[in-house]
């Protein structure tokens, strides 16, 4: 992507962003039960389903790598890679304050907790493969595997922590919106969702162009070495 | 894939063999694995009613950190004699050499756990003696062996392997050790089949993906 | 000498050609572009200093390293398509002896020589064991062995699978004149046997006494190729230590 497709993509994210902010302080009503906390629900929600949108790209690239070998595949993942980390950070914060107000705890290990946060640990894994692999090229791959084994482990997670949650019912199950969602709430839920994939799009494409310097620096210094 | 089987059990023999003579790992791993039971004793106090909730648990983490270790070292040990590159240079496909550490790891990770049945015994009157409790444990350890061989061939080369081993398998393999843990606690409270057995299918069904998807991506792992 | 190849590959073309051949580590080079190639019954010996690529180019003709860029074709099999044929018909002795200090020559012989499907391995154990003088030591770890018995043993285990091209990096470091003598025999075995052998060496009046070829390798690059019979150690030398290309060399 170009600069001024770029520069028109943040301009777009943070006009967004302001307005979702205008959504979600002042247009969506104040929920009866759990009060204003629950205003984390329209960060929270967006920014889990798009931290594992992150981490499926991540893993599609990594395949995508592993067969190809185009340095392009590798840029997605480790875009991906950099940006998840971040968003699955932010949806644990605003996971474990909103949880701990509503429910008393600070963290629900049910089926969607318990992957969200493997899930991060995985992406911290792949980012220290990365750091610590003796050269950049075997880097690259080691990382593509680590995401591609972290995806297979998805189901195998998910599975066990449900079976684990049903056997221990007096933990609070499944965060979310059991109820209806007033119309103005919905409303609110729906445009966090496409401003957190667009403000997604916009860190992963700057990730991505970043790398591609950095990738020309490499040729760059390799050529003059 | 006859050749394939034949090159992993030539390199699982020659494993065998050096362990023999040599005894390094199973000893330390052992010795490392008896001192985590023994700390356990005292951070819990453990009474009776304790250990009828907890015992899997210390079981599975003290067998679980001395896998990290020993699946360490089983790598280390090639990597340090330089051996490593005459696996690599042997016309074989590299599943071949995946297989046969695999199989190295799953006998010296099932021989040590069961060395430390005693000690659990003594440590805290926990007897494990049991068919169910065993085809989890078992289970369970040929999927740690089938993650942990390959990642432990990525952390070796690597600057901070120690560190780095544990965080890539731990969160991989944390279906396993709630599969292994909750199954194990089902099968020590006298379930059968109805308890226990869909924790053992889980467990098996993880041991059949990782086998296959690891031996697929061990290429990418040893290449240079 | 029964280190005849048994393969007789493709003897058409040349044992090893190199294309393009670049290797990378990070952002330094191992290895610029290099063509190069070694011909059958023929030994070519590599000069270079230390860094200048003789180690990399060895171990990306064993298929131990995939280079970065460029075509590698080994007894007539390209390295890329065909790996397992590449390590079939290669035998490589690096700086390490790749033999497992507490077994004993015998044992670690009988382990590669199953790990590279050689038929009746205990037999050929044997044999190579006794090609390389080693026998009487054949029994104890080898841990407890001389380097420069070692070092036989190491070129026995890359001699077991009688490879049609043989590879040695440095084989004459730590030998004492005997064992340089050994290697020697060697060398001319395999290539007057239909096969070719690809060394690197540092000293040039030993190496151009061995080859029958010669490469100097300076910075990465292929910097002269020539026949030995018509090169003088002086000259070599001279090559070897012309001011480099750059002033950063590319690690080995």
């Amino acid at each position: 992507m170009t600069g001024a497709w770029r520069l028109g993509l943040l301009l777009v994210t943070g006009v967004l962003v302001l307005i979702d902010m205008y959504l979600i302080f002042a247009y969506a009503p104040t929920e009866r039960s759990m009060g204003i906390v629950q205003r984390l629900f329209y960060f929270h929600v967006p920014v889990i389903l798009t931290s594992w949108l992150a981490f499926a790209l991540a893993a599609a690239s990594s395949v995508w790598y592993l067969v190809k070998r185009e340095r392009v595949c590798d840029r997605l993942a480790y875009a991906s890679a950099e940006v998840g980390v971040v968003f699955f950070t932010v949806a644990i914060i605003t996971g474990a304050v909103w949880a701990k107000p509503v429910w008393g705890t600070w963290w629900v290990w049910d089926a969607n907790g318990t992957l969200t946060f493997v899930l991060w640990l995985i992406f911290i894994g792949y980012l220290m493969v990365r750091a610590y692999a003796p050269d950049a090229e075997r880097g690259r791959r080691w990382s593509a595997v680590t995401a591609i084994i972290g995806a297979a482990t998805v189901p195998f997670v998910y599975m066990a922590a449900d079976w684990w949650g049903g056997l221990h019912p007096e933990r609070v199950t499944g965060p979310g919106a059991q109820g209806s969602l007033e119309s103005e709430m919905f409303v609110t839920l729906m445009f966090s969702f496409v401003t957190f994939i667009v403000l997604f799009t916009a860190l992963i494409a700057e990730r991505y162009a970043l790398r591609s310097d950095e990738d020309t620096i490499e040729e760059l210094r390799l050529a003059a070495a | 894939m006859r050749e394939t089987l034949r090159a992993a059990l030539t390199i699982y023999a020659k494993d065998v063999r050096l362990e023999l003579r040599t005894r390094e790992t199973l000893f330390s791993v052992l010795a490392f694995a008896f001192v985590v039971a023994f700390i356990f004793t005292f951070a819990f106090e453990p009474s009776p009613q304790l250990i009828a909730s907890i015992g899997p648990g210390i079981v599975w983490v003290a067998w679980i950190f001395t896998a990290v270790l020993g699946m360490n070292r089983t790598f280390l040990l090639e990597h340090e004699r330089g051996t490593l590159d005459g696996l690599r240079l042997a016309p074989v496909p590299r599943e071949a050499l995946y297989l046969g550490k695999l199989l190295s790891v799953v006998t010296l990770l099932v021989t040590v756990e069961a060395l430390m049945l005693p000690a659990f015994l003594v440590l805290y009157d926990l007897s494990l003696f049991n068919v169910w409790f065993i085809a989890i444990a078992l289970a369970a350890t040929v999927g740690i062996a089938a993650v942990g061989t390959l990642f432990s061939a990525i952390a070796v080369h690597t600057r901070a392997r120690e560190v780095l081993l544990p965080m890539l398998f731990l969160p991989v393999a944390l279906p396993l050790l709630i599969g292994a843990v909750t199954g194990a606690r089902e099968a020590l409270d006298g379930e059968g089949w109805d308890g226990v057995g869909r924790w053992l299918q889980l467990i098996v069904a993880f041991d059949v993906v990782f086998l296959v998807l690891s031996s697929l991506v061990f290429e990418y792992v040893l290449e240079e | 000498m029964t280190d005849q190849p048994a393969s007789t590959a493709t003897r058409s073309g040349h044992a090893l050609e190199l294309r393009g051949v670049s290797k990378t580590y990070g952002t330094t080079h191992a290895l610029r572009s290099v063509d190069l190639d070694a011909a059958w019954e023929r030994v070519l010996v590599l000069f270079g200093h230390n860094g200048a690529g003789k180690s990399t180019l060895l171990r990306v003709a064993a298929a131990l390293v995939k280079p970065t860029a460029g075509s590698v074709t080994t007894a007539g099999f390209d390295a890329d398509r065909h790996t397992q044929r590449v390590r079939a018909a290669t035998g490589y002795a690096g700086h390490g002896t790749l033999l497992y200090d507490d077994l004993t020559p015998e044992e670690n012989l009988r382990f590669y020589a199953r790990l590279h499907g050689v038929p009746q391995p205990d037999e050929r154990t044997g044999e190579v064991l006794r090609d390389v003088g080693a026998e009487r030591w054949a029994h104890r770890r080898v841990r407890g062995l001389s380097n420069g018995m070692q070092k036989r043993v190491a070129i026995a285990r890359a001699l077991l699978h009688r490879p049609a091209l043989l590879l040695l990096d440095e084989p004459d470091s730590g030998l004492d004149v005997q064992g340089q003598a050994f290697v020697e025999t060697v060398v001319r075995a395999v290539a007057d046997g239909g096969g070719a052998v690809v060394l690197s060496a540092h000293d040039p009046a030993r190496g151009l006494a061995i080859a029958d070829d010669f490469a100097v390798l300076r910075g990465g690059r292929i910097a002269a190729t020539g026949e030995a019979a018509s090169a003088a150690p002086d000259e070599v030398a001279a090559l070897l230590s012309a001011p480099p290309i750059n002033t950063s060399e590319g690690a080995a």
